[in-house]
């Protein structure tokens, strides 16, 4: 629906209310409607979504012809736009139509919008007053229904159902979720799970923006209120993981109230994913620091001003021996800035060293191979896909959403043939009913994606990475052929893959291993289709950007375990850590030794992690919601988020505190910064476009981060002083700490929020579409900077060594969690409370061989240090193999390749007799 | 020459007809005819050429929505027959008579409907409360299976039909074809939107047709006798026979097959025996709960599709509800109208939530409470729900037409009520939906 790639479109005239205009031809009249500027009320439709005629609120009287003066009431969104077709919008009929549907609507809503959190961003009130509706003539009893605990990420308030069926459409069709359900009937119906519960879908969180009241809203908001119109906003890009998924944060008091989806049509379109959606409230964390701390002699920080910081920073950076290590989760101008300062031959990426050879190989597959990598919106497009070692759910969620409406292609394809319109949503799934496009999952455990997959299979790192090879020798005999014990499969994956029209192989860093993402490539290369496409999930939001930053300069090859060697010899004075937690990059034991050898260690970060409480220095860093920055995403996609705040107190981001130990005047402001980085790096030379510069103006006027209704400014800190404070200056952006100014989508990357008269919730994006449903009017936000090769790629089949199994060592699968497995997020109250405990996964067999059961505990050795971990059996789990959850609070660092002795422990039983774990 | 080709075997008070019995009575030789010796463009030229009508209420011409089945260049797969008998049109009970007494006759009619459309899966879906028929048509069909009717290579052809009887969840809007099909499928009973039409996009995606009981049960004697007979059965411009019924307060309430065209007069007045002692006609819906009152000028109209169209009502399914005036005419309308909102699917705004405002109406009327404005109201509703188009489905439209019907003819008994005066006699509605007793007359 949303697809920019159409082409060739036809049009059509359409004549409403007796005025001709030009259409897309077999669209339907809703989305042409609206798309043409004119407001045209609706529930139901949703433009990722389709129609389906449920709420016929967007009703016009269509003529048979000019002489046909009565009409007939048709739905807009169910109406094809044929030409000539004639409709009255705004007669007597049509409008009195539509009156009546919001006053039946209305019957049993609770009219509770000054208590309800929907209230000022509602559609339902939108549009309530868009058809005029006052007095309403019912007078018999509402109907009313329970509420449920839909867990801690979605608050549910039944009463104000209207029953545009959106939820269980968006839920169920769109998202794949199974728990949740339209239930009972006539004026009953209700929308919930079959009893109180935690939704399980990873996207449900969208339900927020898709129920057009106030039935879902955001919790987390909830419990801490604002309106809509009282939030500063500012566009940002979600930093829980590589995609880049583009946001609208709100944030009231200093404080971050919640995140919305920002529309990009290439990249998250309407959607997000709930670790992105919830996983910003780190930055509200009361142990942040907001000043910058000395370390005294009692082992305690004093805080200092940050001119004496920048003054003891710059004392220590005259030492002679200054080592920078960036961060894949900082902007590409805070590393670029560490590197200078360090220089190249000091600065290291910062990323785990075997973390650092997967993503050079992803960067060099991408960059030197002739298959490009797709955005999220072409990967929708892809008609067979081939998940090869990564659970993407669990690593690039909003990325296996795309995947989710890939396999509608087979449906949309059945429908194109049977005439059927593509956005008559329930007669193309009725068609297609089960039938979807091929998606094959090999991946190291059972993933959330297997329901829509035609085969799964799971294997070790080795073997994934030799299946691979195996289908890729199918595809092109010229390969050196592999023999693998699912060579029926590997055969019929390779023919699905030579047959499809758009082929996609997905793969990441997840299995931990090079051969797997060789093997990925070997597919994508073999397959000789100019319109295969090769997506890679990468770790951290900028792990794509750092890549590009070392490549090519002595930093490509400054390992962790070269710092700690020369720090071993005692050949680094000061180390500058800029937004990492070394424990997360290396074992335990080898950061606790580096810390100790450096005589001077500075820390800047917006959270608080162990290495930050080891810093001499540690300095308060903006967050991405606080600060200014450049990332590049996993498809090579450069973007900018945007302070949505001016952060508290001496918090900064991280390059400003870098900027003046450089050169104060040279790195005066952020476009300064953005234009050295990509006047040094020819890979980075496009990121300027990302967005435009500070000087940028919207009819003459910075862009509001405030809505013009924005409230009780003299007030809100009338407590602390009743003279209002002036608002911050801005230098850095073309975005004001003001209500002034104009937001009217000039760059489409610079929308903080959307809101145009008459549409006060998020359903106004289509003001800022250039259609309805399609790319911004502004420019798709961000800056692709890779691009395939056209010539091939030699992909020889570096065989990986298969794995083996040994009666006392398993080999240790690293396993994901959307919850709690990316760090910053991690740190998000609502997310804490779904993160689950790291616990070890086996095979039913293997755990019986060593006698354990469900439930028990075990002791594993996990190099050469033991844990006490809770056993579940998992028939997914491939033999021999342990599946072990990372990343979240609690687990252990994981290097690759670790083997792990497991063996059984009372450790369970002595709590539950009640006494302490041991 | 038959006259009553759809009860000719039935008789109330017997058991069902067995397979043999059926047979003896020349049963299943239509089928025999049309499976060997007719191809299926044939039996659908002979339906066409017949001028059958749907018998579930549309009144849609059965040939014709055969004809939109894909025959050539199918994509394989399956094709489906289904039954609709899942009756549930209040003051309906024909197809169950149909089923309980003469399961066989439904079953020929569908294996001759199957190889026209070439369909190799078939549905009876039926509503649950209808056990004995149930169990009846399961017994039927194992005997089909035993003489080669049913299953692989029927009659030694290469033609295969499974039939299955799928008992339903139980809800009026089941009657609905897309609605049943959703159903069928175990989703929820929602009507889909049309295009794409079953014929297309119909069970599980595949090209499917629906058709009432009653109309299945004239394929095999329009086969047998061929289409001119059919034709002239008929008295008036439709062609064949009809089971048409009558409930309310009349001597002999019940169902005969009957020839299209049948004055109404006749019907109540011959057939039905006329009004209960002390009653009087003051109105009656012709063809069920969801069709428009008609009135005693009506009486000498020919109960035809298009006679009763262009009185403001439709045939229906042809069993007739009659208003006598001893029964609150609001009150009658607003019982319906709590049907039809109780049986909404919720799935469309004017149906989900305008139901159930014009029932709360209603009982504000009936109760005293009503005021002048609720009339207006009641107009708006009227044409708001009542529309086809305005809605997803077609139940709202039907729940509204004895409403704007009833406020038509009997305008001044929703005036009465609202300027306060109740004094006309004011029954139990309840006592209206009497028990009716199942009679036919064999011939």
């Amino acid at each position: 629906m949303a697809n920019e790639a159409a082409v060739d479109k036809t049009m059509a005239t359409i004549y409403i209310d007796d005025k001709p205009f030009e259409v897309e031809a077999g669209e339907n009249v809703l989305q042409a409607v609206l798309g043409l500027g004119l407001d045209l009320p609706y529930f139901c439709w949703h433009p990722a979504m389709g129609s389906v005629g449920a709420c016929r609120q967007c009703a016009l009287v269509q003529f048979r012809d000019e002489e046909d003066t009565r009409g007939r009431i048709v739905m807009g969104c169910m109406t094809p736009a044929s030409d000539g077709a004639r409709f009255s919008m705004q007669g007597p009929d049509a409008t009195e139509f539509r009156k009546n549907i919001v006053e039946s609507l209305m019957l049993n809503h609770p009219h509770d919008c000054p208590v309800c959190a929907e209230g000022g961003e509602c559609h339902l009130q939108d549009m309530t007053m868009m058809v005029g509706h006052r007095d309403r003539s019912y007078r018999g009893r509402k109907n009313t229904h329970n509420n449920q605990d839909l867990g801690p990420l979605i608050h549910h308030e039944m009463n104000r159902c209207i029953s545009c069926y959106r939820c269980t459409r968006y839920y169920n069709d769109y998202a794949g979720g199974k728990d949740l359900a339209a239930q009972a009937a006539h004026d009953h119906v209700y929308f919930g799970r079959h009893e109180d519960g935690t939704l399980e879908s990873e996207f449900a969180g969208n339900l927020v923006e898709v129920c057009p009241t106030g039935v879902f809203t955001d919790k987390p908001l909830v419990n801490e209120y604002t309106r809509k119109w009282d939030m500063q906003s500012a566009p940002s890009v979600c930093a829980g993981c590589a995609l880049g998924c583009n946001i609208s944060p709100g944030e009231r008091y200093g404080k971050l109230k919640r995140i919305h989806n920002r529309y990009n049509s290439a990249v998250n379109g309407y959607f997000l994913c709930d670790r992105g959606r919830y996983g910003g409230n780190f930055v509200n964390d009361e142990k942040r620091a907001e000043f910058a701390g000395a370390l005294n002699a009692n082992g305690r920080y004093n805080a200092i001003h940050t001119e004496q910081a920048i003054q003891q920073l710059t004392q220590w950076c005259n030492h002679k021996n200054v080592v920078g290590i960036g961060s894949p989760r900082a902007s590409l101008e805070t590393n670029y800035l560490l590197q200078r300062l360090a220089g190249e031959q000091n600065f290291c990426s910062g990323m785990a060293d075997h973390e650092l050879t997967l993503v050079r190989g992803i960067k060099d597959r991408l960059q030197h191979g002739s298959v490009s990598t797709p955005s999220m919106q072409e990967v929708e497009s892809a008609d067979v896909v081939l998940v090869l070692g990564e659970d993407v759910t669990n690593t690039a969620p909003r990325l296996a959403l795309a995947l989710r409406q890939s396999v509608r292609n087979l449906a949309n394809e059945l429908a194109s043939e049977a005439r059927i319109p593509l956005w008559q949503d329930e007669a193309v799934r009725n068609l297609a009913q089960d039938q979807l496009s091929p998606l094959f999952v090999i991946a190291m455990s059972d993933t959330p994606l297997d329901d829509v997959a035609e085969q799964c299979v799971t294997l070790a790192p080795n073997d994934i990475a030799n299946f691979g090879y195996s289908i890729a020798g199918k595809i092109d005999a010229s390969l050196p052929g592999v023999a693998t014990a699912q060579d029926a499969l590997a055969e019929r994956i390779a023919d699905a893959l030579k047959n499809a029209k758009r082929p996609l192989i997905v793969s990441g860093t997840g299995a931990q291993s090079t051969a797997v993402i060789h093997a990925a490539s070997a597919i994508a290369e073999a397959l000789q289709n100019r319109n295969a496409m090769l997506s890679y999930c990468l770790p951290e939001a900028n792990t794509m950007g750092l890549a590009m930053i070392t490549e090519n300069t002595i930093s490509d090859t400054l390992s962790i375990a070269d710092i700690c060697e020369q720090a071993d010899k005692g050949k680094i004075n000061t180390l500058i850590v800029a937004e990492n937690d070394l424990y997360r990059r290396a074992p335990r034991k080898d950061i606790d030794k580096l810390l100790r050898d450096v005589d001077k260690i500075v820390v800047m970060d917006c959270i608080t992690t162990p290495t930050l409480s080891q810093a001499h220095l540690a300095l308060p860093a903006a967050s991405f919601i606080e600060s200014q920055g450049t990332l590049v995403s996993s498809e090579g996609r450069a973007q900018r988020h945007y302070p949505v705040f001016k952060p508290a107190e001496q918090r900064q981001a991280s390059w400003r505190w870098l900027a003046p130990l450089i050169d104060d005047e040279e790195f005066e402001n952020f476009d300064a910064v953005t234009a050295a980085c990509a006047a040094e790096y020819p890979e980075l030379v496009k990121i300027e476009q990302a967005s435009p510069s500070a000087e940028f103006r919207d009819r003459g006027m910075k862009i509001p981060r405030q809505t013009h209704r924005y409230s009780g400014r003299t007030a809100m800190l009338a407590d602390e002083s009743v003279h209002e404070p002036k608002q911050p200056e801005d230098q850095d952006t073309p975005f004001s700490f003001s209500m002034e100014g104009a937001n009217s989508g000039k760059s489409g990357a610079l929308i903080p929020f959307v809101w145009s008269p008459g549409w006060n919730s998020n359903q106004s994006v289509h003001k800022f579409q250039s259609e309805a449903g399609g790319s911004l009017a502004g420019g798709t936000p961000g800056v692709r900077l890779i691009k395939a090769n056209s010539t091939l790629l030699s992909s020889k089949a570096d065989l990986a060594e298969a794995s083996t199994a040994s009666d006392q060592q398993f080999e240790l699968l690293p396993m994901y969690k959307i919850f709690g497995s990316d760090e910053l997020t991690a740190q998000s109250p609502a997310i804490q409370a779904l993160t689950p405990k790291p616990t070890l996964q086996l095979n039913p067999a293997d755990a019986e061989r060593l006698g354990l059961g469900r439930n028990d505990a075990v002791l594993t050795n996990i190099d050469q240090r033991e844990l006490y971990l809770d056993l579940v059996i998992n028939s997914a789990i491939p033999k021999g193999c342990a599946g072990y959850i990372t990343g979240v609070p609690g687990a252990d660092w994981l290097a690759p390749n670790s083997h792990a002795s497991v063996k059984k422990t009372a450790a369970k039983l002595v709590v539950e007799n009640g006494g302490g774990n041991v | 020459m038959i006259t009553k080709p759809l009860t000719q075997n039935i008789n109330a008070n017997r058991d069902a007809v067995a397979i043999d019995a059926y047979e003896k009575n020349n049963g299943y030789l239509a089928m025999k005819k049309a499976v060997t010796e007719m191809s299926p463009a044939d039996c659908l030229q002979t339906v066409k050429d017949s001028g059958l009508r749907g018998r579930g209420g549309a009144g849609f011409p059965t040939g014709m929505k055969w004809s939109f089945v894909p025959m050539e260049n199918v994509s394989p797969g399956h094709k489906y027959l289904v039954c609709n008998a899942d009756e549930m049109e209040p003051g309906t009970f024909k197809d169950r008579l149909l089923m309980e007494c003469d399961p066989h006759q439904l079953i020929e009619g569908m294996i001759i409907s199957a190889w026209t459309i070439q369909a190799d899966v078939a549905y009876i879906f039926i509503r649950a409360e209808y056990h004995l028929a149930s169990k009846l048509l399961q017994e039927a069909i194992d005997d089909c299976h035993a003489k080669g009717y049913l299953g692989k290579n029927i009659l030694g052809t290469d033609y295969n039909l499974e039939m299955y009887v799928h008992s339903s969840a139980g809800r009026y809007i089941c009657g609905e074809e897309t609605a049943l099909i959703n159903s069928l499928e175990g989703k929820r009973a929602n009507p889909r939107a049309k295009p794409p039409f079953p014929q297309i996009s119909g069970l599980w995606g595949r090209p499917t047709i629906v058709n009432n009981v009653e109309t299945f049960c004239n394929i095999p004697h329009i086969i047998q006798h061929g289409p001119e007979w059919f034709k002239g059965l008929g008295r008036g411009d439709d062609a064949g026979t009809k089971l048409f019924g009558v409930s309310g307060r009349v001597k002999n309430p019940g169902c005969w097959e009957l020839p299209m065209g049948t004055p109404i007069r006749e019907l109540i007045e011959e057939h039905a025996g006329g009004m209960e002692d002390g009653y009087k006609l003051r109105g009656f819906l012709p063809g069920g709960a969801s069709t428009d009152f008609l009135v005693e000028e009506h009486l000498d109209l020919a109960m035809d599709y298009d006679v009763i169209g262009k009185a403001g009502s439709r045939l229906g399914t042809g069993t007739m509800i009659i208003l006598d005036d001893k029964t609150c005419v609001v009150g009658m309308v607003k019982n319906l109208t709590e049907f039809f909102a109780q049986e909404s699917c919720g799935f469309c705004t004017p149906c989900r939530d305008g139901l159930p405002w014009t029932a709360q109406v209603l009982g504000d009327i009936e109760s005293g409470n009503g005021i002048p404005a609720d009339l207006t109201t009641l107009k708006r509703q009227v044409k708001f729900i009542g529309a086809i188009g305005n809605t997803h489905c077609a139940l709202a439209p039907g729940a509204m037409e004895p409403v704007s019907s009833a406020m038509k003819y009997f305008a001044d008994d929703f005036q009465r009520y609202i300027d306060g005066d109740s004094a006309q006699s004011k029954e139990p509605v309840d006592e209206s939906a009497k028990e009716q007793s199942i009679s036919a007359e064999a011939s």
